[in-house]
This record gives structure tokens, sequence and C-alpha cells, in this order.
């Protein structure tokens, strides 16, 4: 089989074990899931061959793998659509495929499979455990399996064929396509215990809010596809002369060229895919899913999705951009969200008690780490920390996967289901009771905090630091510094109050490892989490810089048309990197390891009034409540109604109500005095009476309507006869 | 066989007549045999429309397998007939949707022999203003359509409910709906069959090949009724629009429409939104462009002003509602919203391939509302008949009862709203791809109300489906029974076409295609 005939096979499987779910296995749990999981191994195979395929060809970039089919029809040409693989969707093929396996396999574990029904258990609620009775006795209560388990694999696949497809595109229509498919299985997944009021409004929230990037997006393709003909990557973004004329073409807004407006409509659509502020309102919510299975796939993988497609427009994002220049008003634009989306969310993440919700802010500010790259023209450092963050993130979501699920079977065993399985303060000591999930947690959060040298989240981080650094972009350097301090920070407070010291409550003492479905995953994500570092050390880092080539930064260099230099070494933002990262994660232990149960944070006191406002998360909710959702209410529900109901309708009666009136003048004054009067006779009086009455009774309102009706008509005659 | 080849039209125009004719020697208490002799000669048409669309040569220009016969010759009528890309993809829309409402009207129990020859000459009726291509034809066949839905509204709408129309006057809200339906066609007709029999008058025909080469060929500043052909043709032009305008329905002529679906029967409502709304955006397509093409292009403005405001105000209105059929009205304001505002679009630029683009979308998006929204419609139904209500607020926590029901109803609502992968998106992004070099502020504009449609689409899932389990109608008397084999029957089918065009929509708009470039070049 030729490569591009794998490639367009890749996203297949997925869709396939969809549609078997749901039609045909989802009475059977064992098979539903076996179905899934082996779908997505297919499509591992398929993107590894891929993957390995790549590697083996000299100058994969200016070569790629590429194929394409006519689509729509456009009056006498085509759209056509197909499938690309070039460097970058090579190595972001690589950690989606394996990340994606991982979480089907990881599910079965979850969502408690081979465990007994509950007794209790209701479709749209997470499983409340069953009791069972061993063979002395004593009766016991277990987790007990998920009952829309066959459903949750249904919408795992169809979230795969979503991600696939987005990565296997050649353009940006398509990627269009998976990203919405992913939105629609996010909106799906979060809502998965739909019968939970907070998890159906938080599904709500995040399509809609998606949405708001997404609408904008379209504009963004439109405006493209109207300058060029084309939505596919090669035709537009490695084409010298269509990039000359998108800069030179100027837009009609902002004094700005026609490349930076379509930028910046696209990079809208990532800053509500990839939460950044101002929409990141909805991936904190999107906690609500189940189990943070489904939080990784709109953390760790999904909202990578966002800076995936800013990392293809970057051509278009830099058209009328040269190295060294001073930023356009995009470019400013996007560092700035970037930039600033770091810290802020870094700062919320301090004071976040959940697991998952530490972790959600976390991705939402790595990800600003992301765009902050893409803004300053750093292209391989984002696409570097894309590809470790995604591996390192799938780690610690799993991983806290891992905790709760230990949580609740602590739960299960005390019987006391007003304890929050999630919240770290109730946890404790688990280091000992989970060993594996804490040692692997430890791997992933030290990469997430840029522990030097060892992990791959050291690279990519102090990769951007450094660019930031060369280039004179001194307020994103700054920014970006600071959110990572935090970040170590509030890494190391989450390990600590959740594996160290002593147990806080019974419930964590009594907290289990879980079982090999769940921890194998951990284990195979920390191997990268630690060694997919490695294939990106600068060439001229000091004593280790050299020893291995910089792979990464000239294998996914070539996907541009001019491969981007590799910076000088500089020790300031090493030392930056070492600081922030050593002192955070020191400052994050010596600050919680004494923390007993019922104290308050140690964090409130030296951030007083700031405090409460971070844990509201500086209260945007309520804000984006008042400012959109309340006043759209409005318009809705009584504005247009009463638009429609009394000034619409309200014309068309007056109209019908004048009519009657004339109608009835007609009679009452014509007709009656005169005409009766002049050559009515006795009876036909009484007969006139007789109808008169009849009619009245046989709905009055009716035949008024009528009336009005046939007078309406003869008025417009009258009015279109003389104009 | 034979006769089939030279009368295919006509076969398939008037097949449901002589079905329904058949039906009416069916003795009214054989409910059973009426309704499937109903649905059984309604695939006729169908199976025909297939022949037809095989038979059909995309390249070909101008009309196919034409049929005249003399009809009215005192003033030069013909009853003439034939299809093009456009009216095909319409009448295969309407001999498919036909047998699907049959079917869903198997639980109609009054009056049923009535009911099936009703909406057998309503299948006449829209067929031929599809097929039609003498102008008289065309508003023959527009009146007969009317009167079925007029009495389909008003004796099996539903019972309940009352209109207060000012101070103290009420009337029976089916009255009042299909009264409303009834007079704003006609008000529209009137327009309509004045400015028809003008240029019949004018040119002593009504063939509307023939209608539209002489009309266009007017000079401009020639003196004609005492005015400027200019002066006559823009108020020709508007007479037209405005009928046409308020079948789509455009804003502000749209409030007979939510009145009317939230009264008719489910079938009704089904083929009223799946197939009669297209009579106005085929009006558009098929007498207004063609005959205006200057008209159009200097009040392009308007009309995408008025497409904007039923897109924006049409999603304001249905996220709004708290009744779920109305819910679904209004979504129908919203999206032929996209179909006028391709038509805008294509307005001002006829010829350029964006044009075609946006035209291409526009037609698409009449096909695949007609799917959704017959779809969404009809489940409407299903759950209306189940519960007798279609109030939002008495539902909630339906999930976990009727989980096949909600599947579809998720599916169908995806559909709607236009998500990638499903038909709608195909064509709410050609629309706006086209439009928007044409129309930048417009189609910027429309984007709120695009924004909107997800919000109402996922009001009603959220209404009907998610939430606690809802006890009153999980148990006893008002346990809610899952969606049935017949109903999904119904649905099957429109579910296939909104995947399938979804990914690959090629057959369809293919032949669409090359009607919109042959006929607006």
């Amino acid at each position: 089989m030729s490569i591009e005939n794998i490639i367009w096979l890749i996203p297949l499987p997925p869709l396939l074990a969809f549609f078997l779910i749901v039609l045909f296995t989802n009475k059977n749990k064992a098979l539903s899931h076996s179905v899934g999981v082996f779908a997505a191994f297919l499509s591992f195979v398929g993107s590894m061959v891929v993957f390995f395929r790549a590697l083996g060809i000299h100058e994969f970039g200016k070569e790629i793998f590429a194929s394409s089919i006519e689509w729509l029809p456009t009056g006498t040409s085509y759209l056509k659509i197909g499938v690309q693989i070039d460097p970058i969707s090579a190595v972001v093929l690589f950690f989606v495929s394996i990340t994606i396996l991982m979480i089907f396999i990881y599910s079965v574990g979850y969502h408690n499979y081979g465990q007994p029904a509950g007794d209790h258990d209701h479709k749209g609620l997470p499983p409340h455990g069953a009791t069972v009775t061993d063979e002395h006795g004593h009766s016991h209560t277990v987790l007990s399996v998920e009952p829309m388990y066959s459903r949750f694999f249904a919408f795992l696949a169809l979230f795969a064929f979503g991600m696939y497809t987005l990565v296997v595109s050649d353009n940006l229509l398509t990627l269009f396509v998976g990203w919405e498919v992913m939105g629609l299985c996010s909106y799906l997944l979060i809502g998965f215990w739909y019968a939970k009021p907070s998890a159906r409004d938080a599904a709500v929230k995040a399509f809609m809010t998606t949405r708001v990037g997404d609408v904008f997006m379209l504009l963004g393709l439109a405006y493209l596809y109207s300058l060029t003909g084309t939505l596919g990557y090669r035709e537009i973004f490695y084409n010298e002369e269509t990039l000359h004329m998108l800069a030179t073409t100027a837009a009609p807004l902002f004094g700005m060229s026609a490349s930076g407006l379509i930028a910046l409509l696209l990079f809208i659509g990532t800053v509500g895919k990839s939460a950044q502020w101002p929409l990141h309102i909805w991936l904190p919510d999107a906690m609500e899913g189940p189990t943070p299975v489904s939080a990784m796939i709109h953390a760790a993988t999904m909202v990578s999705a966002g800076v995936y497609m800013v990392i293809r427009i970057f051509p278009l994002l830099t058209a009328d951009w040269h190295h060294g220049e001073p930023l356009t008003t995009t470019l400013t634009i996007v560092a700035f969200i970037g930039s600033f989306t770091a810290l802020f969310a870094a700062t919320i993440a301090l004071a976040q008690n959940d697991i998952k919700k530490v972790l959600a802010y976390s991705t939402i500010s790595q990800l600003g780490f992301m765009i902050a790259a893409l803004g300053i023209g750093a292209y391989v450092a984002a696409a570097f920390h894309l590809v470790t963050h995604a591996f390192f993130k799938a780690l610690l979501f799993l991983g806290s996967g891992s905790v709760i699920h230990g949580m609740e079977h602590g739960v299960m065993h005390t019987g006391d289901h007003h304890v929050d399985p999630q919240d770290m303060k109730n946890m404790g000591g688990l280091a000992k009771k989970m060993p594996i999930t804490f040692w692997t947690f430890v791997i992933g959060g030290f990469a997430l905090s840029g522990f030097p040298l060892v992990t791959a989240g050291f690279w990519s981080k102090d990769e951007i630091l450094a660019d930031a650094f060369a280039n004179g972009h001194w307020a994103v350097f700054a920014t970006l510094a600071i959110a990572a301090l935090m970040t170590a920070f509030y890494t190391m407070r989450q390990i600590t109050l959740t594996f160290l010291g002593e147990p806080r409550t019974k419930e964590a003492e009594h907290a289990s490892e879980t079982p090999w479905t769940m921890t194998t995953p951990l284990v195979i994500l920390s191997v990268f989490a630690v060694g997919y570092g490695w294939v990106g050390i600068p060439e001229h880092f000091p004593a280790i810089g050299g020893l291995m080539p910089n792979w990464f930064h000239h294998f996914v260099g070539a996907t541009l048309l001019h491969e981007a230099e590799a910076l000088e070494f500089a020790w300031p933002p090493l030392l930056t990197s070492l600081v922030v990262a050593l002192g955070g994660l020191g400052l994050g232990w010596f600050v919680y390891k004494d923390y007993k149960a019922g104290q308050p944070d140690p964090l409130e006191k030296p951030l007083g009034a700031l405090y409460p406002v971070l844990q509201n998360k500086y209260y945007f909710d309520e804000l984006y409540m008042a400012l959109f959702v309340k006043p759209m209410n409005w318009v809705s529900e009584v504005f247009t109604p009463a638009m429609d109901r009394n000034v619409i309708d309200g014309i068309l009666h007056f109209v019908s109500r004048s009519a009657l009136f004339i109608g009835h003048s007609l009679r009452n004054y014509i007709d009656k005095p005169i005409i009766n009067e002049l050559i009515g006779d006795g009876s036909a009086e009484v007969v006139w009476k007789a109808q008169a009455i009849k009619v009245i009774q046989t709905g009055r309102a009716q035949s008024y309507l009528l009336g009005s009706v046939s007078a309406f008509l003869v008025i417009v005659a009258v009015l279109y006869y003389f104009f | 066989m034979d006769f089939l080849n030279t009368h295919l039209l006509t076969t398939i125009l008037f097949f449901p007549v002589f079905a329904a004719l058949l039906i009416l020697f069916i003795p009214n208490e054989q409910v059973k045999a009426i309704r499937w002799t109903a649905l059984m000669t309604s695939l006729v048409p169908f199976i025909l429309t297939i022949i037809l669309w095989g038979r059909f040569d995309s390249t070909a220009a101008g009309f196919q397998f034409q049929e005249q016969y003399s009809w009215y010759e005192a003033i030069h009528s013909t009853f003439h007939v034939g299809v093009d890309g456009l009216s095909l993809s319409m009448v295969l829309l309407t001999t498919l949707l036909t047998p699907l409402a049959i079917l869903a009207s198997f639980g109609i129990a009054d009056k049923v022999k009535a009911y099936m020859m009703l909406f057998l000459f309503l299948e006449t009726g829209m067929l031929g203003v599809f097929l039609a291509m003498d102008l008289l034809i065309f508003f023959v066949f527009w009146e007969i359509g009317l009167v079925p839905m007029y009495f389909l509204i008003n004796q099996w709408g539903s019972p309940k409910g009352e209109r207060e129309l000012w101070a103290g006057v009420k009337v029976s809200a089916r009255n009042y709906a299909s009264l409303k339906f009834m007079v704003y066609t006609m008000a529209g007709s009137l327009g309509l069959l004045l400015a028809i029999q003008m240029l019949g008058v004018l040119f002593q025909n009504y063939d509307l090949a023939y209608l539209t080469e002489q009309w266009n060929a007017l000079d401009g500043n020639a003196s004609l009724l005492g005015l400027t052909v200019s002066q006559v043709k823009t108020v020709a032009f508007w007479a037209f629009v405005v009928a046409f305008a308020l079948k789509v329905p455009v804003w502000p002529f749209h409030t007979w429409l939510p009145d009317a679906h939230t009264e008719a029967p489910t079938a009704g409502s089904m083929i009223l939104a799946g197939v009669l709304l297209k009579l106005g955006a085929y009006g558009f397509l098929r007498l207004v462009l063609p005959l205006f093409p200057a008209e159009a292009q200097q009040y392009a403005g308007w009309m995408a002003f008025l497409a904007t405001m039923a897109i924006v105000f049409g999603a304001f209105a249905s996220y709004g509602q708290t009744d779920f059929k109305r819910l679904v009205a209004y979504s129908s304001v919203n999206h032929m919203g996209f179909v006028l505002l391709g038509i805008a679009a294509a307005a001002t630029a006829i010829g350029t391939k964006e044009a075609t683009i946006a035209l291409n979308g526009a037609v698409l998006q009449m096909f695949n509302h007609g799917l959704s929204a017959a779809g969404m419609f009809f489940l409407v139904g299903v759950i209306y008949e189940r519960t007798h209500t279609r109030n939002l607020e008495e539902f909630g926590g339906l999930f976990p009862l009727v989980p096949v029901y909600g599947g579809i109803l998720i599916f169908t609502s995806m559909a709607s709203l236009g998500l990638p992968g499903l038909n709608g998106f195909v064509s709410e992004f050609m629309v706006v791809q086209g439009s928007f070099p044409l129309l930048p502020v417009y189609t910027s504009l429309s984007m709120i109300g695009l924004l909107f449609t997800g919000a109402y689409i996922l009001k009603g899932v959220r209404k009907i489906l998610h939430g606690p389990l809802n006890e009153h109608w999980a148990h006893g008397e008002h346990k809610l029974t899952e969606i049935n084999g017949r109903e999904i029957i119904v649905m099957a089918p429109l579910m296939a076409l909104i995947l399938f065009l979804g990914l690959w929509p090629m057959p369809l708009l293919d032949v669409i295609n090359k009607a919109m470039v042959l006929l607006f070049h």
C-alpha cells in the first residue's frame, strides 16, 4: 500500500469504531472497548509507519507525502481536499497516536471494567459503587462499572477521528472539520454525566465559548479563500508568491495587511479552542467531564489543536514580518495574549484546590507559552513545547485520574460520600499508597516545572525563553519567566499536598493503587516526558550540547520555506530557567510541607485580598454573565418576541382592525340605513337579522378577521394600482 | 414504458392526484388500507424521480424532459414543464419528503382519507411549481399548494391554544395560524399575479424562456405603461421579491411561520419547512434573478440586509422560545436567511466565481435544510405525540428514558447546527465563502446568527435530554416510551442523507453547480 493511502486510512478506524459501537455493540461492554482499543491501535500502527517512513526521507519538508481529491465544485473549478504529512504534522501525528492509544487503554481501567454494576447507579451519573459479599460473609462497597461504558468508548473513538482528521489534513477546511468534530466530542464528553446540572452547563459553555472563536475562524477562511482561491497548506504557506501577495494586499481594517487580518481572524479561533484569555473560561469547567481521561483529551490533546493551527499558519502570520524587525500588529496581539494568558492562568492555579482544576489552569498557562513563542516568531520552540507538553500533561492528567480513582476507593471504604475525592486538601501521604502513580506524577510535574536537564519540559521551555531573550522581547521574557516560576511553585504545591506528608483524611489512608490498565499508560508516558526532550538539545549548550544532533530543530524547521537559524547560546535565559524551576519547586515544597488538615492555605495570608480573587478566577464568569449572557438573554427572550408579537404582528393586527372598522362603517352607515331603507322590505330585514346573528354566533372573531383580511387585500390592491 | 419515456415529468407531477382519487374509493373505515395506499403510491413519484435523476444530463444547458400541451390558447399560455439541475434537486427533495411525511402521519386517526388526499394534492402543487416553465402554470401551482396546507393546519392542527389579537378579542390558535398563513401568501401572490399579468399582456406569452429573453432585451429608457421600462421593472421586481420573501420567509414577513408551524400537524410541519419554504427561494432563483438581474444587483444590499436580519433575529427568537416547536420553527427563519444571503450576494456579481459558490451554497442549503428541518419537526412530533406538550420547561432529563431518540435528536440537531461532517456545514460554508468577498459586512454580521444557532440548538438538547432524571415521565401512565420502529424508518433516510451529503456532497452539488453555471453566466 502506498504511504498516501495509509495516511488516508489513518482517521478511519476510529470512525468505524464509533458507528460500530453506536449501532451494534453498545450492549456489550467487552466488545465495545475491544472495538475501540483495536481501532486506536490500527491508527497508531498506521501513524508509526508514516512517521518512520518520513524519518527516512532525505530533506523531508521539501518533499512530503500528499494526496488530494476534488470535493466541492466551485463553478468551473473544484475545491480540493486531501491529506498531507510534512515534518510538523509527522511529529504531531507521533504524539497524538501515542496519547490516544494510551487514553483508550487507560479508560478500560478508569471506568472500572470487570467490576460489578452499581446498586443505585443511573445512566447520566457517575457510578456510586456496588456492594459485594465475600466468602466470609462480610459485605464491602467496591467501585462499580460505568453505566454508560460503551457510549464512552464511542465518543472517544469519534474524538480520535476528529484529531486524526485534523492532523492529516492538507488544508484548513478539513482541519476545521476535525476541529469541530472534536468540539462536538468535547461537548458530549464534558456533558457525559448529563444528569449533573453542572456537567450539562459546562458542556454548553465549552461549546459556545469555542464557537465564538470558530465563527471568526470561518470568516478568516472565507477571506483567505477569496484572495488565494485555495485553502491548501502547500499552495499558501509554502508558496513565496502567494505569501507575498497576501502580505502586500491591504486589508480594510486597522491598516493591516490581508495576511495580518486573516491570521488574526484564524487566531481568534485558536483563542477559543486553546482556551486563551479572554475565551479561557470554558476549560476549567470542562473538568466536569468524567474522569481525567476526557479532561485530558480536552486539555492535553484537543486544545493542542489550536496551537497546531497557529503553527500551521505561521508563514501567514509572519508574511509581512522579517526576523529581527519590530512585531506587526497581529504578532503583537498574539504575543500579548500568549504571555498574558501564561501569567494570568498561572496565578489562578496557585489558589485552586481541585487536583484537576490546577492542571486545567496549568494547561491554559502552558498553551500561553506556546502562543507567546509564536507571537515572537519562535516557530520551532513553540512546536517543541507543544509536543513535550502533550506528553507530560497527558501523564499528569492520567496521574490525577489515578489519584482520584485511588481516593474513590478510599471513599467506598469509609462510605462517607461527602468527602470530595478531587480536593487536594483531603489527600496527603498518597506516595506510599500509590507508588507508581506517585513516581510518574513526579516525573510529569517536574517536566511541567522545567526541572533542569533531565526533563523534556526544561528543554522546550528554555528554548522559548532563550528565543525571547535573544530577540530582545523583554516584556515577553519577563512575563514568561514569572509564569514559569509560578508553574514550578503550584506544581510542587500539588505534589506536596497530594502525595507527601501524612494522610489528612481516612479516605486518603485507605486509598489504593490503581489497576495495570491505568498504570501502564502512566509509565509509558513518563518515558516520553523525560526522553522526548533529548531530541531537541541545542547544539551550543554547555557540556552536553552537540552530543546528540538537535534533530527536532532541523526536522520541524524544514516545514517552512526558510528554516530558522539555531540560536546562539546565552547564559542569562538558561540561568533564569534554572532559578525559576528550582526556586519554584523548592519554595512550593517549603511552604506546603507542613500543611495540616483544616488549616487555611499558607498563601492566604501573604496574598491577602488577592487570594479570594484568584480563587474566584478574577470573577470572569460573573463578568461575562453580566456583560454578555444576560443582555443576550434579554434580547432573545424579551426584545425579539416583543418585536415579532407586538410590532410586526401589531402592525398586521392594526391593519386588520382598520379594515374591519371600514367594513363595519360601510355596513352600518351606508348599507343598512341607505340601501336597506331604500330598497329593503320587511321580510328581507328579518332574513338579514337572522343571518347577522348566525354570523356572530359562529365565531365572531374569525369573521372579523376574514372581513379584515379581504379589506386588507383590497387596500393592497389599490396601493399596487396607484403606485 | 414508452409512455413513461415521453411523459416522465407529467407522470411524476400528476401521479399523486391519481393516487388521491384512488384513495377516494377506499371506504372510510379502512384506515389501514388508506394509509398504506397513500404511502405506497407516494413512493412512485420518488422512484420515478430517481429514474429521472439517472437519465438527467447535467452538462446540457436548458430544460430537459420538456413536455408542452396547449392549455389556455386565448392568452397564449401553454402547459409547459421541464427540469434543469435546480428544479431537479427540488423535485427530489419533494418526492423524498412526501412519503416520509405520509409515513410520519400514520398516527393520525381523524379523517384519515381526507388527510391523505390533501397531502397528495399538496405534493402535486409543490412539484408543479418546480416543474413549471410557463409563468401562469407556475402561478396556478403556487396557489394550489396553498389550499391543502390551509386545511391541514386548520383541521388537523393542535386543537388547544388561543391567540389574542387585540384587547379582549381571541381566536383559536389553529384558525389564526392557518388564516395568517393563507393571507400572507395571498397578499404576496397578489403582486406576483399582477406582475405576471403585466408580462403576459406585454408579450402576449407566458413562456418563461421566451419572456426572460424579451424582457431583458427591453431598453431601460423606453416608455412602458406611462413609465420608463426601468421604473416598471423596479415595481415588478419588488412585487416578485415580496411574494417570494413572504414565502421564504424573510424578516420582517416571517411571523406567520412560527404560528403555522406550531399549529400544524407534524407531517404538515415537515413539508412546510422541508418544501414549502423552498418555493420562495426557488422563486428568487428561477424568476427574480433571471428576469431582473439589474434590479437584483441594485437592491442586493437590501436583500442582504433582510437576510441578515432573518439570520440574526431568527436565531435570537429561536433561542428565546420555551415551546420546542416554535424553537425549531424560528430556526427555519435563521437557516433560510442564509439562502437569501447567498442569493443576494450572487446578485451583486452574477457570473463570477464567488457568485457561483454563493448560489451553489444557497441551493444546497435549500436541500439540506429540507432534510434537517423535516427531521427536527418530526422529532418534535414524536415527543409531542407521547407527552402532549411542547413546553421545554416540562422536559429535561429524558435521555436515560429514551436513549435512541436522544441519539437521533442530537444527530439531527447537529446537522441543523451546521456541524462539519454533516450536510448543513457544507452549504453554510459555501454561502459564507461566496458571500464574504461580495458582501463582507453583511456576511460578518450574519456570524452573530451562526453563533446563536449553536445557542438555540444546544438549548433544545439541554432542555429535553439533559439534567436530572425526569421522574414525571419515568413512571406510570406518563411513562415515556422509546421511539418506535416506524418512526426510526422515517428518520433513517434523512439521517443517512445528512451524513452522506456532509461527507461527500459531490453527487448533488455537481448537478447544482452545473445548473448554476449554465443559468447564471
